[in-house]
């Protein structure tokens, strides 16, 4: 499932996309636990935005792993 | 209903506090020529740069400050530092009309915050912040160059480091910077997005081994934090391998940091003004390295002025929606685009509603 991303914001609604330089695969997380994989940031922000629609989170779908933690916070 | 590119129902920064005293002083921000000068009790008063009479300019010559008012130089209407008319030549009746539009302002972090947007939603809580600026535990350098270009541009621009390597050739970037994971995070509701991107195991780049006197292997850490619309922060932070991390209260006594801090305020839809600022918190009396800083961020400064510039010429030249094309450098660029855009639609809106 590719590299967790580093965790800094500590908002409920985060969404989070991790890339690795050299690579093509973006992969994003939603807030509610749900992430997925692209090669187009622009899709991926429109999926990442569109929830609830397409990925109503994990009462209705497994999730596919934990959902990162913050680390700390920002801006506190 | 005007429709702009900017977003109202924001702060803004105006000037640096510096730049503000018993003078009067003028900056255009969002399309509105606002007039600035300090009270003789040391207040920063914002009030539009018009007068009411026949609209001449109130920071031209030779209007004046007199004790806290301002005498119009064309006529002699005078303004107090609410912006209200107090006395107008050859008669005793001040019209009641008479009144400068006066703005919120807040100084705070070295700035000169201004709203642009309905007064009465005017709350300093929500000023992002940057404490650094004038924090007696950094050494800031610091300058303000206008941009031709329009804000959304730099905002772009900043987002995306990797422009690094071509645009500023030889002068930030560092080979580990090509294979470290960068996570961009958006949180849309409080207008945040977040980029990280933590080297573990660096090269110490020369200027820091230099002013630092850390030897040997670094984490390095450069975190952009950007607060839309206006205000950008470049967490730059070093730390010898296997020093402990910053601690839960938000302190960091085991690392070096830089703070670059960019505020984008637009001038006119074509014109931003582009402050910069670098604070660190490390060899705080040596002016070499502040030489260096000033030296360097600056000239980094010039290349993506003279850059956006040449792009705003192009953009401004061809239809709107010109088709882009967005790759994986762009993931942050692209948050902070829909983050812009929707708070330019919620500042039109409240203020279709306000009317
Ligand atoms: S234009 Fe200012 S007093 Fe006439
Ligand atoms: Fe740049
Ligand atoms: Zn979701």
């Amino acid at each position: 499932m590719g590299p967790q991303p580093t965790t800094m914001l500590d908002g409920d609604t985060v969404h989070r996309i991790v890339w690795i330089p050299g690579t093509d695969r973006l992969r994003g997380w939603c807030w509610c636990g749900e992430s997925r994989e692209s090669e187009d940031p622009v899709e991926l922000w429109e999926w990442l935005l569109a929830h609830p629609d397409g990925h109503p989170g994990r009462g209705t779908a497994p999730a596919p792993g934990p959902a990162p933690r913050p680390r700390h916070l920002v801006g506190a | 209903m005007t429709t702009t590119s900017f977003a109202r129902n924001q702060w803004y920064v105006a000037a640096y506090g510096s730049e503000i005293g018993r003078e009067l002083f003028s900056r255009t921000v969002c399309g509105e020529s606002i007039l600035f000068w300090r009270t003789e009790a040391g207040e920063v008063t914002a009030m539009a740069d018009r007068c009411v009479h026949r609209r001449f300019p109130l920071s031209e010559n030779p209007s004046r400050l007199d004790g806290d008012t301002v005498v119009c130089g064309y006529h002699g209407f005078t303004y107090g530092a609410d912006g209200v008319c107090v006395s107008v030549p050859g008669q005793k009746r001040v019209p009641r009309t008479a009144r400068l539009t006066s703005y919120p302002v807040k100084e705070q972090d070295s700035f000169v915050w201004v709203w642009i947007g309905e007064k009465d939603k005017a709350d300093e809580a929500l000023i992002p912040r940057a404490p650094w600026l004038d924090s007696p535990d950094y050494t800031t350098v610091r300058g303000m160059e206008p941009l031709a270009a329009r804000y959304g541009l730099l905002v772009d621009n900043l987002l995306d480091l990797s422009h690094e390597t071509y645009l500023h050739g030889g002068y930030i970037g560092t080979p580990e910077v090509a294979e470290t994971p960068i996570t961009t995070e958006a949180d849309e509701k409080a207008g945040v997005v977040y980029v990280s991107r933590h080297m573990d195991d660096a090269a110490c780049p020369p200027f820091y081994a230099r002013s630092t006197g850390v030897t040997g292997r670094i984490t390095r850490w450069q975190d952009i934090e950007y607060h839309a619309p206006c205000l950008y922060l470049l967490h730059s932070r070093i730390a010898p391998v296997g020093a402990p991390g910053p601690r839960a209260d938000g302190s960091d006594p085991d690392a070096f940091h830089v703070e670059v801090v960019y505020a984008i305020t637009p001038e006119t839809e074509h014109s931003t003004h582009d402050f910069w600022a670098v604070a660190r918190d490390f060899a705080l009396d040596d002016q070499e390295v502040s030489d260096f800083l000033y030296d360097s961020n600056r000239t980094v400064v010039l290349q993506d002025v003279v850059a956006l510039n040449k792009l705003e010429q192009v953009i401004a030249s061809e239809p709107d929606g010109t088709q882009e094309l967005s790759i994986n450098i762009d993931t942050g660029g692209l948050a902070a685009r829909r983050i812009l855009k929707r708070l330019v639609e919620a500042g039109a809106a409240e203020s279709v509603a306000a009317v």
